[in-house]
């Protein structure tokens, strides 16, 4: 399932930062190695909420540094 | 039972007038990082903000409002005795009361006039746009002055990064009559109050005096961005489908000048066609709140980019949480 999540969360930061998918992986910070800024993780965020049914609130958004916590972080709470 | 008379109803209102003040200081992105630790090119890219202006120590909410105000009476070519109605939609005049509409009225001998603030931030011009097509249509009123003004430079906490950069000074002001044939679309508008706290002004203007410390805006930057990204398209589509046009039909689209990633988020959003033109008047003037539509839109109109006639969108959102939109056509 987690990789079922990391395709399509990969597609969702391809769409709103410009970064290729492939560049999308586990490991990788959000800030420091894809450039993705405060502003365009929530819209990160909002397509995620959209795509897995989940939600995602303004508290929890800080503790998602990595793609893996962002992963798991679905994962866990997806209906 | 006693039978009360209603004024007579005019059929349609529009805005026969537009007129704005900025003010003469440029404040840069370097200037600002004086006492911040941030550069130019960060604030560029999470703002579109490159400068804005700033009002002096002697110039303010009323002085800003009637310099706009007199623009928009000369535009619309009625005199201030006409006027029935001054409404100034501000959250920075000095006073709690009086407000700031009763000496902008008085400044311009608008004598014949009622006078009131309304207080909805951001999306203050908006709001009054659709009181007064209200009041117009109702026979309230025939002539209104609607003007945003702020002076954002005394409420901002200069040391704070999140929002040192952001916000600025002037106003835009707008003359609301009758016209032949409807000038301003249907407003589509509401509040959110359980999201008082994502915009507010810390400590309260009297717990700020008795303690001694300045009472200074703080903002939510995520909350805002995620509310306004995620329910303020929807809103413009209501404000279309309400006049009954499509953007197809848009020559501008004139959102509160809040900042460009939710301007492109909303574009993006509402698939507007090419010929639209997108107001991005906070990249020279910041975000002035209530004055950031009418001084987007008359931009517009000074670089030839709309035209008299021309159909607008307009939306204003901001601290409450509030917004308001509607369409209307440029004077």
């Amino acid at each position: 399932m987690s990789q079922d999540i990391l395709a399509g969360l990969a597609d969702i930061v391809n769409e709103v930062a410009g970064i290729p998918a492939e560049s999308v992986q586990m490991e990788k910070s959000f800030v420091d190695d894809l450039d993705v800024d405060s502003l365009s993780m929530v819209e990160v965020v909002m397509a995620c909420e959209d795509k897995f049914g989940v939600t995602i609130p303004d508290t929890e958004v800080k503790n998602l540094n990595t793609v893996a916590d962002a992963v798991n972080y679905i994962a866990a709470n997806k209906a | 039972m006693i039978k009360l008379n209603t004024p007579a109803p005019t059929a349609h209102a529009g805005i026969l007038g537009l007129g704005t003040f900025r003010p003469e200081r440029v404040v840069t992105n370097d200037e600002i990082c004086l006492r911040i630790d941030s550069n130019d090119e960060w604030i560029r890219e999470r703002s579109g903000i490159i400068e804005r202006r700033r009002a002096s120590e002697d110039e303010h909410v009323v002085s800003m409002a009637t310099a706009a105000a007199r623009k928009a009476l000369a535009d619309a070519g009625i005199t201030a005795e006409q006027l029935d109605l001054v409404m100034v939609a501000t959250v920075t005049h000095r006073y709690q009361t009086p407000s700031a509409a009763v000496e902008v009225a008085a400044a311009l001998g608008a004598v014949n006039a009622a006078a009131t603030d309304t207080s909805a931030a951001c999306a203050g011009f908006c709001y009054g746009l659709g009181i007064a097509d209200g009041m117009i249509r109702s026979g309230a009123a025939k002539y209104i002055l609607l003007i945003g003004a702020e002076k954002l430079s005394e409420i901002v906490n200069f040391e704070d990064r999140g929002t040192a950069f952001l916000f600025a000074d002037g106003a835009g002001a707008v003359i609301i009559g009758p016209t032949d044939a409807q000038g301003i679309g249907p407003t589509i508008w509401g509040a959110d109050g359980t999201q008082r706290d994502a915009i507010i002004m810390e400590p309260d203007i009297f717990t700020a005096e008795h303690a001694g410390t300045p009472s200074v805006l703080t903002m939510q930057g995520q909350q805002v961005f995620r509310w306004a990204v995620g329910q303020m398209g929807d809103v413009c589509a209501q404000a279309m489908a309400a006049a009954g046009v499509t953007a197809s039909d848009l020559a501008a689209f004139v959102p509160h000048q809040a900042n460009n990633r939710i301007t492109d988020a909303l574009v993006k959003q509402l698939e507007l066609p090419e010929h639209v033109v997108i107001a991005r008047d906070i990249q020279y003037s910041g975000n002035t709140s209530a004055a950031s539509v009418p001084l987007a839109l008359d931009r517009l109109r000074e670089n030839g980019e709309v035209k008299s006639g021309d159909l607008v969108l307009m939306i204003g959102f901001g601290a409450g949480l509030v917004h308001a939109a509607q369409v209307a056509l440029v004077p």
